[in-house]
């Protein structure tokens, strides 16, 4: 890569989704950041500045992820934010960022379910990225 | 509490009518016993026609329902009533009470029944009773849906609970289909920690299924002579190789009698979640206490440790069902936030509790009071 590496910020309280998150994007090339809850997470916002955020929807709070996601475009208006969840799969509520309205609703560029498989997770990442 | 009950007196003589408006106006009835007291907002019509009309339009909680009215008769209009809303009570008030009125409309679902004439005392005694009748209703319906609200939220935690683990696995698997484990040391990670998940899972499921028998009730529960100090080994025993690698020292003392009459299963429940967790939250090299003490009224069970401790917060929150404490000092240990929630609730099936005490990063110590009978030395445990 002729660039500089991308910045990932990572964000789930489970230790396990953190690992495997950070595992597939650094052997993707990225460079990843990772933190444990949205306290972390905000943490971290102050000493990088992510072009990804990966975060969990459902972390110390039912919305943590909603919250954080708004932290994060805030203070890194051109981070590209992806929120994990298995909300869906257990609730029936359908949580998709398809269409612009919703997208500026939830705050996030994508919804991804749990658990992500690799090429669909750097693909999006990519995508994103190209935007 | 005060609340407002909205009555309609439903009469065709106009004396009648004004006369039972003008008893109730002002009346309230007060019950101790629910913490209520009770006005009422009263309504009139004089043909059943002009009481189904308000009906219709705001649903009453209690009827004053003439036998016989002009058009609609009060047997026709008690039927429609009781399917327009079952809650309402209904007090049918006649001239010509006979066996055979009363039964058909009991039969069609009145409340009570008022013979005319009636006193104004008379009058206020059958609302009173009417009002008990609706309230105790309500309060049983509320909490009938409380019950539902909170099952339903057990299990949508419970089923996140459960797919946590399973994604993780799901997710590790995913890292070696997809080429990301390049390294064995790579590997020896992922295996390892899919093996803790599942382990963690089926530890939510034993844990789950301690918690329904101990709430459900309906299990035989098996009081027999038990020495509390031996069942406290076992517990040290399901830990022992853990303790050992970490270099955590465990410790049981005995003070005065430890044989008592207890469900065997019940106080392993206790022992070895209490034993477990003081040796999970523990540091490295550090100790565990186990220490029984036995009267004639109580027995104790208390386990302390020199591990990460808790919060004041922290320790309020702790008995909760699901609660678990997630910090940088916790990642990465398994626990399915069941066994304090069940081990208070077995220390209240022999009239004791339990409690906390706690500093961060000094220790923990749970404290376990029973009042179980004690047992004859002579008596033999199972």
């Amino acid at each position: 890569m002729s660039e500089a590496k991308k910045n990932i910020l990572v964000v789930d309280d489970d230790p396990d989704v953190v690992d495997q998150v950070t595992t597939i994007l650094s052997g993707a090339g990225y460079n990843v950041l990772a933190g444990y809850s949205r306290a972390e997470g905000e943490e971290l916002l102050l000493r990088m500045t992510p072009d990804v955020a990966v975060i969990d929807l459902m972390m110390e709070e039912m919305d943590s992820g909603f919250v954080f996601c708004h932290t994060v475009k805030k203070m890194v208006p051109d981070a590209k934010v992806i929120i994990l969840t298995a909300v869906a799969a257990e609730t029936g509520m359908s949580f998709r960022a398809d269409s612009e309205k919703k997208r500026n609703w939830i705050g996030a560029d994508m919804m991804m379910d749990k658990p992500a498989r690799a090429e669909q997770l750097i693909g999006a990442v990519r995508q994103l990225l190209d935007r | 509490m005060d609340t407002s009950l909205r009555l309609l007196i439903t009469d065709d003589e106009d004396g009648m009518r004004e006369g039972a408006r003008r008893a109730l106006q002002k009346f309230s009835s007060s019950f101790q016993d629910l913490d209520v007291k009770v006005t009422y907002d009263v309504h009139t019509a004089p043909s059943a026609e002009e009481a189904l009309e308000q009906l219709k339009e705001t649903p009453f909680d209690i009827v004053l329902l003439d036998y016989k009215l002009p058009g609609m008769n009060g047997i026709e209009l008690l039927g429609i009533i009781r399917d327009l809303n079952p809650d309402t009570h209904v007090v049918m008030m006649t001239a010509y009470a006979s066996l055979e009125t009363a039964v058909t409309a009991t039969k069609k679902g009145a409340f009570d029944f008022l013979a005319k004439p009636f006193t104004p005392e008379e009058l206020r005694a059958a609302v009173r009773a009417a009002t008990r009748g609706s309230i105790l209703l309500a309060q049983a319906k509320r909490m009938a849906e409380e019950k539902r609200r909170m099952r339903f939220e057990f299990l949508s935690v419970l089923s996140h609970e459960l797919k946590a683990p399973i994604g993780a696995v799901e997710g590790y698997l995913e890292l070696i289909r997809s080429g990301h484990v390049k390294d064995d040391a790579t590997l020896q990670r992922v295996v390892e920690r899919s093996l803790v998940r599942l382990t963690g899972m089926r530890k939510l499921i034993f844990d789950l299924l301690d918690l329904t028998r101990i709430e459900a009730g309906t299990r035989t529960r098996n009081l027999l002579a038990n020495d509390i100090v031996d069942i406290a080994k076992g517990a040290v025993e399901l830990v022992e190789t853990v303790a050992a690698d970490r270099g955590i020292a465990i410790d049981v003392s005995a003070e005065g009698g430890s044989r008592f009459v207890v469900d065997r299963s019940e106080i392993e429940i206790i022992l070895n979640n209490l034993v477990s967790n003081a040796v999970k939250y523990n540091r490295d090299n550090g100790r565990v206490v186990i220490a029984i003490s036995g009267t004639s009224c109580a027995l104790t069970i208390r386990v302390s440790d020199t591990g990460i401790g808790l919060s004041k917060d922290e320790c309020d929150r702790l008995f909760g069902e699901f609660v678990r404490i997630k910090n940088a000092k916790t990642r990465g240990i398994e626990g399915s936030g069941l066994g304090l929630s069940t081990i208070r609730k077995v220390a209240r099936l022999y009239g004791g509790d339990a409690a906390v005490d706690s500093e961060p990063d000094v220790g923990t110590t749970f404290t376990i009071t029973l009042h179980p009978e004690p047992a004859e030395v002579t008596r033999e445990s199972n």
